[in-house]
């Protein structure tokens, strides 16, 4: 009788790539459902968009590169960047821009440093800093979330439809009628012409922790990335950790001095903070890799997030402090190494 | 003769081509190349400067000492960069404000220290200075491409205040668009640019290296 030789690993994960982008999709479901009935329909869009020309991209850099398009789009991956990078742009955006962003993102960050598995930064930041940098003032254009009150007014359908293909508003509807400052945008002006943080969020825009509607999205993205983190496809250190970067500084600071530095409530749920630490920051590939990399990793890009929202020129850092880590992790990586059974903390083998 | 000074040319234009490939004075390259005209002017003034200092080192080669080789070279650039320089100042002091400080900085361009160096510290006067003609166009050229893509997808137009150069009435060169891709305009554009042109230049090359592989390769299945 012959005996089956076999090598470990024994149990083969059942985990393809396809299959962990769509669950990450899924988990994204209610936030986005959440931000189409706070800002319009124009986020609808803007996904059309953004998921046809990042898979235009794909499959025309895959062709280029000969190598079969079906492979690289079945994969879902550029939908999942066509996705982020639509959650981090106004509702309110020419297709233009967002086209800009998808194939920036997809042909430059992705494909060109050797696509998927080898891009060194997140292919969704890097599409919203360019788009950030080369097209300004289209990125300022929030909406008023959907609350209630009178003095301003929501766009139809039909009208966000035509925002998207044209760049302009219908005649008679005035920019400032539509869109608002966001809260992190109307903390940070607030607190340079020295309001005081409570003067601030008595501004009913500003909700109860991080802006009327924001908040509830940001429950909703809570909700999807734990729903990640139970189905084991994030684990929970870089969430952890960016939560920490951010809210440690930002609590020792409003202890110090709350009338002049934002609540840590503020931070937790304003902005893109949740986003970014279950779904942005947990990017496998541009992440750190080792436990201990990762906590690095995650707390480098709460303290960043932090300082550029106090101290910086823009209102919210997600992208810039997602990039400025992704740079990291080389570095991160070679001085994280876990010790190996048999052998020094150097790697060196036992004597 | 002809066709040794084509393919000196060559050589300078695009084998070994300054900016392309031997990746020199890149910060010039990268800083001023936000227009066209930008470009033209300090790809003018470079070339000028190359000419003549390749000239100049070529002719006092046999006298420079070895050891002390580097700082005579810097001292005849910094001469021929000052003088470059109060040309500029006189005849197009809109153009050398708008160049600013990158012309006085000509004197630390590696690639006119490189040519003396190599090229010019070892051969003949007229190839010399045939050597900083060909290099010092391949340089220009290179900044004339960039400055005319960035200008074109970064505000939308071409050849703007060409008057700086060739004088007369504030010109608007040819107008495409209100505005453009800022993001080409900042510095980030012209990284982008220059590795772009690398990175079609290395295409360029391997397609044709392949295309003189391949011809052979059919020749022989041919003869079989």
């Amino acid at each position: 009788m012959e005996f089956q030789r076999r090598e470990a690993p024994f149990l083969t994960p059942r985990v393809s790539v396809a299959s962990l982008m769509l669950q990450v999709l899924a988990a994204l479901v209610p936030a986005a459902m959440a931000h189409v009935w706070f800002f319009g329909p124009g986020f609808i869009f803007n996904l059309l968009v953004a998921s046809v020309f990042a898979a235009g991209g794909e499959a025309l850099i895959l062709s280029l590169r000969s190598r079969k398009p079906e492979t690289g789009l079945t994969d879902y991956s550029a939908l999942v960047t066509a996705v982020l990078l639509t959650f981090a742009i106004p509702s309110l955006t020419p297709w233009w821009v967002t086209a800009t962003g998808a194939l920036f993102a997809v042909v430059v960050a992705k494909h060109l440093y050797g696509g998927l598995g080898f891009n060194i930064f997140n292919p969704a930041m890097v599409g919203y800093v360019v788009i950030l940098i080369a097209f300004p003032a289209d990125l300022n254009l929030w909406v008023a979330p959907r609350m209630g009150d009178l003095d301003y007014q929501t766009l139809t359908i039909l009208q966000t439809m035509q925002f998207t293909l044209t760049g302009s508003l219908p005649d008679g509807i005035a920019f400032d009628a539509v869109s608002r400052a966001t809260p992190l945008d109307v903390m940070k002006t607030g607190l340079h012409n020295l309001h005081t943080v409570a003067e601030i969020r008595s501004i009913p825009i500003m909700g109860d922790f991080g802006g009327r509607g924001w908040e509830w999205i940001g429950n909703f993205l809570a909700m999807g990335g734990l729903w990640l983190l139970i189905k084991k496809i994030i684990r929970w250190h870089i969430p952890a950790a960016v939560g920490m970067g951010l809210l440690v500084p930002a609590t020792i600071m409003y202890m110090v001095d709350p009338s002049s530095y934002a609540p840590p409530g503020f931070h937790l749920f304003g902005g893109a903070t949740i986003l970014c630490a279950f779904f942005i920051a947990t990017d496998p590939v541009s992440a750190a890799t080792s436990p201990k990399g990762r906590l690095i990793y995650g707390l480098g890009i709460g303290i960043v997030i932090y300082c550029i929202r106090r101290w910086g020129s823009y209102a919210d850092g997600v992208a810039f402090a997602v990039l400025l880590m992704n740079m990291a992790v080389p570095a991160i990586d070679y001085l994280t190494r876990p010790h190996i059974v048999g052998h020094d903390s150097r790697g060196e083998q036992d004597a | 003769m002809a066709a040794d000074l084509i393919e000196r040319f060559k050589i300078g234009l695009w084998r070994d081509n300054p900016g392309l490939v031997q990746l020199l004075g890149l910060c010039p390259l990268l800083a001023v190349t936000a227009t066209f005209v930008n470009g033209l002017g300090l790809g003018i003034a470079t070339l000028a400067v190359l000419v003549a200092s390749n000239a100049l080192v070529s002719a006092t080669r046999r006298w420079i000492q070895p050891e002390i080789r580097i700082p005579i070279y810097v001292l005849i650039i910094a001469s021929l960069v000052t003088c470059i320089e109060l040309i500029f100042k006189a005849w197009f002091p809109e153009l050398d404000r708008s160049l600013g400080v990158f012309i006085p900085l000509i004197v630390t361009n590696c690639a006119i220290v490189a040519r003396a160096e190599i090229f010019a510290s070892r051969n003949p006067i007229g190839s010399s200075i045939l050597d900083g003609l060909v290099m010092g166009t391949g340089f220009a050229l290179l900044l004339m491409a960039i400055g005319a893509v960035r200008e074109l997808f970064g505000q939308g137009s071409l050849f703007a205040r060409m008057d700086m150069l060739l004088g007369g009435e504030p010109m608007h060169g040819i107008v495409l668009a209100e505005n453009g891709w800022l993001f080409l305009v900042l510095p980030p554009g012209a990284f982008f640019c220059l590795a772009l042109a690398i990175a079609g230049k290395n295409a360029i090359d391997q397609r044709r290296q392949t295309s003189r592989n391949e011809i052979p390769r059919r020749a022989r299945r041919l003869n079989r």
